[in-house]
């Protein structure tokens, strides 16, 4: 092959949408080219202990990606969730390679990446899937506590919901595209549990507005709006990594302070669109169809998505 | 699940240096090949795990004419299936056997 067309292949491969990428060509495509090592890689197979009693197929890598590799030079720990095999969600195998990763990171002092595309917790393998968030969680902040960042990516398929969730919440900084969904209890759990009054999960323009990537920059859950391109998330890694390594009792505090603020703002809000007018954006209702640049701009100029408490 | 095996001899050794390459994804109507460059001289071994049961006669055809079109020669190929069709299937086998020859950059 050609130099410049290998050249045409890599731009091709770069202005791929993240959304429809697999986990595999996410951690390709975020890494310098070639430098990607994997570790307990699916020839290792080292899959689901449960899934078999359920009669219900594996996957090699039981849907989770963990590994070495270099970004623009650095040395970096990565880690991404296959959304399309079991909803990228947790269980015992997929669960443990993240934390064992977490661990490494505090060991090496070398920071991480996560591209999140999960469900939550895999519900045939639910304690096991429940104690590795808690374990994850754990590793995840004694890593920051040693001074490594840890940065979340969001925008798969399967949004980052449930546990997932949790940790993305833990994370020093998290960067996410208008397709990424980030939250606790998905929509469909929410109208199970309370009702379609009071939440509709069918109807799709509430969902991307109340869990949504425009939404959550602008209240100030992830720090970084990205295009949903490879390049842009990779770009965004970059960043990311590059800013300042806090996690202290200080930062606990003022995000403490952040967040009761937000619900002094916000609390009696109904919907996403109140808070947004009340954010001052005049016409509140053209947020959902703006382009990236478009908003890029009007996320710039909000007040509440510049902070750096977490 | 249904466990599957089928093996063959290759009309030749399959070319390029990659020693493992994974595709696809265990998913509804989808699958994964692990290919693997581990069987000597022109072997070929297909290993099949599937949630769709009763369908060894069709995996054995679609199996057979891969092997006939590609000559997988030493490689082995471990399939989970999320209940793909046959054209998914050889397509995903084709597309393990090229990742397997490397993309020559």
């Amino acid at each position: 092959m050609s130099a410049a067309s290998a050249a045409t292949r890599i731009d091709d491969a770069l202005a791929q949408s993240w959304y429809e990428a697999s986990a595999r060509q996410r951690v390709d495509a975020l890494l310098d080219r070639g430098s990607f090592v994997e570790f307990i890689g699916p020839e290792r197979r080292e899959t689901s202990p449960h899934l078999p009693l359920f009669d219900l197929p594996e996957q090699f890598d039981d849907g989770m990606i963990v590994g070495r590799g270099r970004i623009d030079g650095a040395s970096i720990l990565i880690a991404a969730q296959e959304g399309r095999f079991m909803g990228g969600a947790f269980g015992e195998v997929h669960g443990a390679k993240l934390t064992g990763l977490l661990r490494a990171a505090r060991e090496l002092r070398t920071p991480v990446v996560i591209a999140f595309d999960t469900g939550g917790v895999r519900l045939q393998e639910a304690n096991a899937g429940e104690m590795a968030i808690a374990e994850i969680m754990r590793a995840l902040l004694e890593a920051r506590l040693a001074a490594v960042n840890v940065i979340g990516l969001v925008g798969g398929r399967a949004g980052c919901y449930g546990g997932g969730g949790l940790i993305a919440a833990c994370c020093s900084a998290l960067a996410v595209s208008e397709q990424g969904r980030i939250s606790v209890s998905g929509p469909e759990v929410i109208e199970t549990n309370r009702g379609v009054e009071e939440f509709d999960s069918k109807d799709r323009a509430l969902v991307w507005r109340t869990m949504g990537g425009k939404h959550r920059r602008l209240i100030g859950g992830a720090e970084i709006f990205v295009d949903d391109t490879v390049a842009s998330f990779r770009a965004a890694a970059i960043a990311l990594l590059a800013g300042a390594v806090t996690l202290t009792r200080a930062t606990l505090l003022a995000e403490q302070a952040r967040l009761e603020a937000r619900l002094d703002a916000f609390g009696d809000c109904a919907d996403a669109l109140d808070i947004w007018r009340r954010l001052g954006i005049a016409d509140a209702a053209s947020v959902p169809a703006m382009s990236y640049g478009e908003f890029d701009a009007l996320g710039a100029r909000i007040v509440e998505v510049i902070h750096d408490a977490r | 699940m249904e466990h599957l095996n089928y093996k063959h001899t290759a009309r030749a050794r399959a070319t390029g240096e990659k020693k493992q390459a994974l595709v696809g994804v265990v998913a509804s109507g989808n699958l994964e090949v692990l290919v693997e460059r581990v069987l000597p001289g022109n072997e070929c071994e297909i290993e099949i795990r599937t949630a769709a049961e009763g369908f060894g006669e069709v995996w054995k055809e679609v199996v057979a004419d891969f092997v006939g079109r590609r000559s997988p020669g030493g490689l082995k190929f471990s399939i989970n299936d999320g209940g793909a069709r046959p054209d998914t299937v050889a397509l995903r086998l084709a597309q393990a056997a090229r990742a397997l020859e490397g993309d020559g950059t």
